[in-house]
């Protein structure tokens, strides 16, 4: 056996070695998770831009692929939301401070945002869709000036399903951005809306004009919020939303996440409707 | 760069042995049933028989740069002596790859290569391991003397004695091989090999490649493919039709060049154990199944379509037009229940055209879907009678994550010599299969209409 330059120093599939710092319960389902390289070079040298994903894995057990959704100019740690769902979101549930995980990022694209400058902005998340909407929301609050109005509408089933708890007051209470939250079904003690979201969107009836809808949320919530945004008026090249799907190399090789000739890993997840449109229909 | 040398057989096999002594010699070796790809040893090479070295392996070489399962990296956690609850964590990356030649693969074979080469080496990201055994492999080819009934390179812009991809070409000729010099890495491993110069030979080679390349069938006059096979694409029934039969066995991927579709699976425990990346299937309904239980493909319609899509429209469109196909016909040999990507490209192409050049001829699709309707029962049962000696039972209907290697070349050797199949094929086709007709048959397999209609490369 014999050396070669393979480039291994820049082996993509190769992650840093992570430490998680803090995890926080969002909901029955939902955990966040602040993690920092333990390499130091590597992590001052890190940066992502809002929208781009990381692949997050327990060694022994495997990968999922998950947002970053702190800001970039967050530079104490990256926070990933995890819904339990299969094995490997059931074994990072049970991590806890301290434990090592494996990270590789930044994968994907990420929110045009350059072309949204002086533009208003609509985000509208549903579920854990709200978490590639926090990375980029706070992205723009950061720099609220450089844009025009900014609002969120950010919907779970109940009280309790809603993630992000420690941010919500912030928001509500927020100078640059106007939040409204809603719970599909009434529930004791809560004081804002109560509706689905095309409806709740529908009620507040932003306007189209030189206005971005970004929304993310599971494949129902899209349908029929794309559906509402339309009936408003809203052009298909101004509304932008993340696609899913199942992942193996995230760096577009592994054949898995292609929606026509775009693999989701390497061309997103962010797409506009436009985009989608122009995409064979395979969701 | 292009010298041309003169070797006999003899001299191949000894310059070889030479080879393996600093090289992995990679070689068809014919086992059982099947010919496959194995390293074979200075000793063994010195003794083997030329013949056995020239057969056409029944898997492609495509493992000598992507082994069907290798480790991308091992993990080990080691807990501090003096605070058992700080972990460090190493990881370690056994990306190396030692000198090899890859000897007798075919020009779709070498072609293979430079077609998975544009995902794994030329996007974003670059692969390590493949790029680390792209550029320590030297693959010596053999210019195909003749063609199979299966074969249909001329179809996706290539010819028996193509050199894309290959760093040296040899051809058979009256009394041994000519070796031509393709590359500069060609050229390093045959310093020192005492063949004798064969300029004067030049004529022979080209009149050993034309006379190969005419024993292809007419290529294919299908134009505008990509396009319209992504016209194709919402047309579900046409799918639905063309995979009544497939197993979703996945041979089809597995034998072929260009199927680039893997999984990466953890193997051991949290704190130590390894990563490995293993061959995977897009025929298989898990392949992309997620979490909540939705699938983007969950029929095996979908899941074809994925493939002739990808072959045909998606990856052409990615890279100038380049199909992710190289003609090398093994999916039509080896498949179990007779599929045959001829013809459903064939199918998905002219089905779509309104063509008004032709608008005179009735559509080919009616025509095709015609002979798809009776095909079906003659052909999955004339394997049995006819070709195969035991029904095959090593095709799993729903294999899980990746089929291990053995079962894929058991699959593969049950239905791997050619005249079978052929011979299946034509008993499922009316009476007066003639071996002429035999082989537009299965080339096209529609109707009569395809012989006449193919005449110019694609491409």
């Amino acid at each position: 056996m014999s050396e070669h330059d393979c480039g291994c120093s820049k082996n993509p599939y190769l992650p840093e070695v992570a430490t998680v710092l803090e995890v926080i319960t969002e909901s029955p389902t939902i955990k966040s998770f602040r993690v920092r390289f333990d390499n130091e070079d590597a992590w001052n040298s890190f940066t992502f831009q809002p929208g781009q994903v990381g692949q997050l894995s327990v060694f022994g057990v495997g990968e999922s692929t998950f947002v970053i959704n702190t800001p970039p100019s967050c530079r104490d740690y990256i926070q990933f939301s995890v819904m339990r769902a299969g094995e490997v979101t059931t074994a990072i549930h049970k991590l806890q401070a301290g434990d090592k995980v494996g990270v590789r990022a930044p994968l994907g694209n990420h929110f045009p945002y350059e072309q949204w400058k002086g533009k208003n902005i609509v985000f509208v998340g549903g579920g854990i869709g709200m978490a590639p909407i926090r990375t980029i929301m706070l992205h723009v609050m950061e720099h609220a000036s450089e844009y025009g109005k900014l609002s969120l509408l950010y919907g779970a089933r109940s009280p309790e399903d809603m993630a992000y708890k420690a941010d919500l007051p912030g928001w509500l209470e927020s100078d640059v951005l106007h939040t409204t939250l809603t719970i599909d079904r009434e529930a004791p003690n809560w004081p804002h809306r109560v509706g689905m979201i095309p409806n709740v969107l529908k009620e507040l009836a932003p306007s189209p004009d030189n206005t971005i809808a970004v929304l993310c949320g599971p494949p129902i919530m899209i349908k029929f919020t794309l559906a509402a945004f339309r009936e408003m008026g809203f052009k298909d090249e101004n509304i932008i939303t993340t696609l899913e799907r199942r992942m193996k190399c995230g760096i577009g090789i592994c054949g898995r996440c292609n929606l026509g000739g775009k693999y989701v890993c390497l061309d997103g997840p962010v797409f506009s409707q436009a985009q989608l449109n122009e995409l064979p229909p395979e969701m | 760069m292009s010298s041309l040398l003169f070797a006999t057989p003899k001299d191949l096999t000894s310059w070889l042995a030479k080879l393996a002594s600093d090289h992995r010699v990679l070689a068809p070796r014919q086992e059982g049933p099947s010919v496959v790809y194995r390293p074979r040893t200075a000793e063994q090479l010195a003794s083997d028989d030329i013949d056995a070295l020239l057969r056409r392996a029944t898997a492609s070489p495509k493992q000598a740069m992507l082994p069907q399962c290798e480790t991308l990296m091992t993990f080990k956690s080691v807990k501090d002596a003096e605070d058992p609850s700080k972990l460090t964590t190493t990881l370690e990356n056994p990306c190396v790859a030692e000198p090899t030649v890859l000897f007798g693969c075919r020009p779709c074979d070498a072609r293979g290569f430079v077609v998975l080469d544009r995902p794994y080496l030329e996007g974003k990201f670059k692969d390590p391991y493949y790029g680390a055994r792209r550029e320590a492999t030297v693959i010596v080819t053999q210019a195909c003397p003749s063609a199979f009934s299966s074969c249909f390179c001329n179809w996706v812009g290539s010819h028996p004695s193509d050199k894309e991809g290959s760093d040296i070409l040899f051809t058979a000729v009256e009394g041994g091989f000519v070796l031509e010099v393709v590359t500069e890495k060609g050229q390093a491993l045959l310093e020192g090999a005492d063949f004798a110069d064969a300029s004067d030979r030049a004529a022979d080679v080209e009149a050993v490649h034309e006379a190969a390349a005419a024993t292809l069938p007419s290529p294919s006059t299908l134009t505008d493919v990509p396009a319209k096979v992504a016209a194709r694409f919402t047309d579900i029934a046409f799918w639905e039709k063309e995979t009544v039969k497939c197993l979703s066995c996945g041979a089809c991927t597995y034998l072929c060049p260009t199927c680039q579709c893997f999984t990466i699976t953890d193997e051991g425990s949290q704190l130590d154990g390894r990563r490995l990346r293993s061959w995977d299937s897009c025929m298989t309904p898990l392949f992309t199944l997620e979490t909540s239980g939705h699938n983007p493909r969950p029929t095996k319609a979908e899941r074809m379509r994925n493939r002739i899509s990808h072959k045909f429209s998606f990856y052409p469109e990615r890279y100038d037009g380049f199909f992710s196909c190289v003609g090398c016909g093994r999916c039509v040999v080896s498949c179990p229940v007779s599929l045959d990507i001829r013809h459903m490209v064939k199918a998905a192409v002219e089905g779509v055209v309104l063509d008004a050049g032709k608008s005179g001829e009735p559509a080919e699709v009616p025509a095709s879907e015609k002979a798809e309707e009776k095909a079906p029962v003659e052909e999955v049962k004339a394997p049995a009678e006819v070709a195969v000696p035991e029904a095959p039972t090593a095709v799993p209907t729903e294999p899980v994550e990746a089929v291990p290697a053995e079962s894929v070349e058991a699959a593969a050797a049950e239905v791997v010599p050619v005249e079978p199949v052929e011979a299946a094929a034509s008993a499922a086709a009316p009476a007066q299969a003639t071996p002429a007709s035999r082989t537009q048959k299965s080339a096209g397999r529609t109707t009569s209409r395809s012989s006449s209609k193919s005449k110019a490369k694609k491409r």
